[in-house]
């Protein structure tokens, strides 16, 4: 019994590091869809780049693992706000069609562009020896690195929901969230909003990208890869809110960790029909906001 | 219909005669993976080629030239196949050479059957794949070759329950299939096996299998390349090693340029394989100065650079021999008495029976030396024909 | 697009005129015909890639059929291709290479997946939708993934065994039987798929994209008709699956995945939604560039690819149709 125990708590433990994985990246992409009613399904290439970055910094540089993670963070978010102002601009509020096929173009142009730079070959990840190996944590060992992730996460959950709750930005978010027209005529200023919150959605993503290497690896592939991955979190938790992502997150990860283990010759499949159960009883996600 | 076929098929013939007439330059379509989850293996195997041809093709006999026509074929079956099709009947090249996925081959081979030409295989190593079509020659090794010694060094260590944990498609069923009978055959018994999907990234769930059915010895086997160094990692991590489970695999798991990836941790495991760069023997040497000459330390050969080194050197040799003009029948005919004595990875020579390699397998220790992880050879079977094929004779 | 209607009597007399007449056939419309059998003659050595062409055609159109005239916007339409593909070629593995039969079967097939998965998700909108989509092919997938005894999964379908078609057809290498064969099904659903976009149901479809509100004031059964042109659109896409099965006799994953629907919608707005022959001018126009310039360094095809349908999307709306009608100032056709 104790055994199956250890394999629950494993499994429960692998899941959450790629719950953490699945949120950093899910939820700016949340809060942008909430907010500027936009599809993009390219948000998964922001995650990519902040991998591929990462990655380059510390294996070819021998950047230390904080400061490569911070570049790449950073480089994310300045190449997302050149990419608002250029293009998603443009289809705010257009067209969902129009959208999907933008982001989609983006899609196409990040797998060509990393092919390009990094070649086809995934980047390996090696953390820094203080976060590899095992952690004591007293009634068992974990492999630290999963450890970290999921404190990062947790950390960073917090701080999104200090952000949201208790900052004026935060309350601009939310106002804007519920109700774009009332905000814009009591003088929030949008455009300046959208800008903001798509460069820290991508920066985020990013984060999330570079950190989770190792459980969502660093192909050329990876924003088409995994893109179902995002979507489903995001549709599952509901467009516009921080809150609900991470419910999906959780949902996901552990569910997906824990159909592999169960019924390996099944895969993925489980997940899909959850989703689609969950999509029809909550259509507008189960956090969702009308 | 029928009589434009048959014009049609004069005029192909008559092209076809008149090409070889004037055959200055023999053209080659070479299918690898330059894209998706096998493109480290592909890049290895390209690596291996250029090495050959930058060196010897000025060894070809005056007037005769070798051009090869390049292909992606992503790792996916259907795509390999519409591309050795195009090269087949639009760029009309003589030989197919190539292939780093089992599924892959298994899709382009029926071709090779239908149109005549030969197909040099250089990794792909599907066990039935040659007799898929009597045009098919392999010059890599089948997983036969490497996991059925394995599965039996490890029960002659007292090994006596094992698991296995492969992935989802057909070289990894193989190796699966290799393992069992090889570790059943000489006395083990196995507690389960499971199968994971080929391009996985996070093998926890998998290796917790592994853990939980507390095996003496788990046989692991996924695609050489990033795959090894991603599964190790989920060994390590859950403290599978230390739970007291010995790790064996192919060569595939520890293949020689992720050795420095892996480092330390994979110091201890064995593994069968038909080439470690620590091989000694002249004609490696030789391969390693040139190797290192061209890539300049960028790059480490492992046993699918190999492989399509000594399929080039065959090829060449072919071509020299019929001085460019050869039909399929000739060519096969001269690969099946193929012998190779002097490959970097020992003495090689394909069996006319089967049309696949006769090669001499090691089993190796990894271990670390001056700081670097290198594998070590200890025990060496000579002459192996692919067990598969001799267990399974043709009905 | 039905606003540009202008005020003027005759003027409108002369657009509700036109657009009455539109179901005739104009000469124009055998363009397509017509260069698809010179083609034959002139390309020996293509007529491979051209049957894979004309098979595509199809998908596109079938695509065509949801996303320009019901307004649907599907990611997930590769679902039904695959089905047909997979169950034309299941049908060819285990004894049954009669070609005709299999390619029905393909297309029965496929549309009873359209009609459950389109009763459960047609009832959604949005990005709901769009995920549902996603979400029916990514399952499909994963299944085909998983039942490979069936379908040989990630080693994919081996051992198609085709009969000549009536008979006497064979399939050779060379894809002269298989160019003609998918001819003439193209030809065929072309026809069914132009009779639906010009009948009143067609209009109906165009209604319910542009007002839905209004279509369900005047009381038309709007839920109904998505299900219907979803599932017809359904069948459509598992021949032309069937097709790619039969003519390539092999049947990969690569038939249900997400790059699959991707493609089909590319394709679909380089040659411009909702005109019926966007997917004549997109399709050949995307794969015999890609034959061209993707074939030994894929790369910069992604690359050129993602830029124009940037450039596509944000200056040149429409497609080629749209550029083509802005040329020569006719207004858009609903």
């Amino acid at each position: 019994m104790s055994d199956l125990w250890a394999s629950i708590i494993s499994i429960g433990f692998h899941g959450l590091a790629l719950a953490m994985v699945l949120y950093l990246i899910s939820v700016g992409l949340s809060v942008t869809m909430g907010l500027m009613g936009f599809v993009n399904l390219a948000h998964g290439a922001f995650a990519m780049i902040g991998g591929y970055l990462m990655t380059s910094l510390m294996s070819r540089y021998n950047v230390p693992f904080a400061l490569a993670l911070l570049a790449a963070v950073v480089a994310v978010i300045l190449i997302s706000l050149v990419l608002e102002r250029l293009l998603y601009r443009r289809l705010y509020g257009g067209d969902e069609l129009d959208q999907v096929l933008m982001t989609m173009g983006l899609i196409f142009i990040s797998i060509a562009s990393v092919t390009y730079i990094w070649g086809p070959i995934t980047q390996p990840m090696q953390p820094p020896p203080a976060l590899s190996g095992q952690i004591d944590l007293g009634f068992r060992t974990f492999p630290t690195y999963r450890t970290f992730l999921i404190v990062c996460g947790a950390v960073l959950v917090t701080l999104l929901w200090l952000t949201l709750e208790r900052t004026r930005f935060g309350a601009q978010v939310r106002a804007a969230v519920d109700n774009l027209r009332m905000a814009q005529t009591i003088g929030i200023n949008t455009s300046r909003l959208f800008a903001i919150t798509f460069a820290l959605g991508s920066g985020l993503a990013a984060l999330g990208g570079a950190l989770g290497a190792e459980i969502l690896p660093i192909t050329t592939f990876y924003a088409m890869d995994n893109l179902i991955y995002f979507l489903i979190v995001v549709a599952i938790g509901g467009l516009g809110s921080i809150r609900g992502p991470f419910f999906a997150a959780l949902l996901i990860g552990v569910s997906d960790t824990a159909f592999k283990y169960i019924a390996p010759e099944l895969g993925a499949f489980f997940i899909y029909a959850l989703t689609m159960a969950i999509l029809l009883w909550f259509p507008r996600g189960i956090f969702g906001r009308t | 219909m029928a009589l434009k076929r048959v014009l049609f098929g004069l005029v192909s013939v008559a092209a076809a005669g008149m090409s070889q007439a004037s055959a200055q330059t023999v053209k080659i379509g070479w299918i690898n993976s330059y894209s998706g989850f096998l493109a480290q293996a592909g890049d290895q195997m390209e690596k291996g080629l250029n090495l050959y041809i930058k060196l010897h093709s000025k060894d070809l006999p005056p007037g005769v030239k070798v051009e090869f026509v390049r292909r992606d074929d992503t790792a996916a079956p259907e795509v390999g196949k519409r591309a050795a099709q195009e090269l087949i009947t639009r760029e009309r090249v003589q030989l197919l050479m190539g292939i780093v996925a089992s599924p892959v081959a298994a899709a382009v081979a029926p071709l090779t059957a239908e149109a005549k030409v030969p197909l040099v295989i250089t990794n792909a190593g599907g066990v039935s794949i040659p007799r898929i079509s009597p045009y098919v020659v392999r010059f890599s090794f089948t997983q036969w070759h490497t996991a059925l010694p394995i599965g039996t060094w490890a029960v002659k260590q007292g090994w006596k329950r094992g698991f296995s944990a492969v992935a989802d498609f057909i070289p990894g069923h193989d190796a699966e299939g290799a393992f069992v009978k090889g570790f059943t055959d000489a006395g083990g018994q196995m507690l389960g096996t499971v199968r994971f999907p080929p391009a996985t990234a996070d093998y926890a769930p998998f290796v917790q299998r592994i853990k939980d059915a507390k095996p003496d010895v788990a046989f692991v086997w996924v695609p050489a390349g990033p795959a090894a160094t991603a599964i190790l990692k989920a060994i390590k991590d859950l403290g599978v090693r230390e739970a007291g489970i010995n790790v064996v695999s192919t060569h595939d798991l520890l293949p020689d340029e992720e050795l420095p990836n892996i480092g330390a941790f994979g110091a201890g495991l064995v593994t069968a394989g038909n080439y470690s760069t620590m091989g000694v023997r002249p004609a490696n040497q030789a391969f390693l100065k040139a190797w290192n000459e061209e890539y300049k330390g960028k790059a480490i050969p492992n046993f699918t650079s190999v492989a399509a080194w000594d399929a080039a050197h065959a090829v060449f040799e072919m071509i020299k021999t019929t001085r460019g003009k050869f039909t399929g029948d000739e060519a096969m005919k001269f690969f099946s008495a193929w012998k190779d004595p002097n490959s970097p990875r020992g003495p090689i020579a394909i069996d006319p029976a089967t049309r696949d390699i006769i090669q001499d397998i090691y089993i190796r220790r990894a271990e670390m030396k001056d700081g670097k992880l290198i594998n070590t050879d200890i025990d060496t079977i000579k002459a192996v024909k692919d067990p598969w094929k001799e267990l399974n004779p043709p009905k | 697009m039905m606003s540009q209607i202008s005020p003027d009597p005759s003027a409108r007399a002369a657009h509700i005129a036109e657009f009455s007449a539109r179901h005739r056939l104009r000469w124009l419309e055998a363009l397509p015909w017509i260069a698809a059998i010179a083609a034959y003659f002139i390309f020996p050595n293509y007529l491979a890639l051209g049957a894979q062409i004309l098979a595509i055609i199809l998908f596109v159109l079938s695509l065509d059929l949801v996303l320009g005239y019901a307004g649907i916007v599907t990611l997930g339409h590769a679902a039904f291709f695959g089905v047909g593909a997979y169950t034309a070629g299941m049908l060819a593995a285990n004894g049954w290479g009669e070609p005709v039969s299999g390619l029905l079967a393909g297309g029965v097939v496929a549309a009873v997946v359209g009609l459950v998965s389109g009763a459960i998700v047609l009832r959604t909108s949005g990005l709901t939708l769009l995920m549902q989509t996603l979400v029916v092919a990514a399952m499909l997938y994963e299944f085909a993934n998983k039942a490979h005894r069936f379908t040989g999964g990630a080693d994919g379908l081996q051992g198609m065994e085709m009969w000549p078609i009536f008979g006497s057809f064979r399939f050779d290498m060379f894809g002269n039987t298989a160019y003609l064969y998918c001819l003439a099904v193209l030809f065929l659903c072309w026809a069914a798929a132009r009779n639906v976009v010009h009948s009143s149901f067609g209009r109906s479809l165009t209604g319910i994209r542009e007002n839905v509100g209004r279509m369900h004031a005047i009381g038309a059964p709007v839920a109904r008709r998505k299900l219907i042109i979803y599932t017809f659109s359904a069948a459509l896409a598992g021949i032309a699956g069937g097709l790619i099965a039969q003519t390539t006799q092999f049947v990969g994953l690569g038939v249900l995945n997400l790059e699959r629907s991707g493609m089909a919608l590319i394709m679909l707005i380089i040659g411009g939604v909702g005109q019926l022959y966007g997917a004549f001018i997109g399709v050949p126009l995307y794969m015999i560039a890609q034959d061209r310039f993707a074939e030994a360094d894929p790369t910069y095809w992604y690359f050129w690819i993602g830029l124009s349908l940037i450039f596509i999307v944000v200056f040149l709306r429409g497609g080629v149709f749209g550029v083509v009608e802005r040329l020569f100032g006719r207004g858009k056709s609903p």
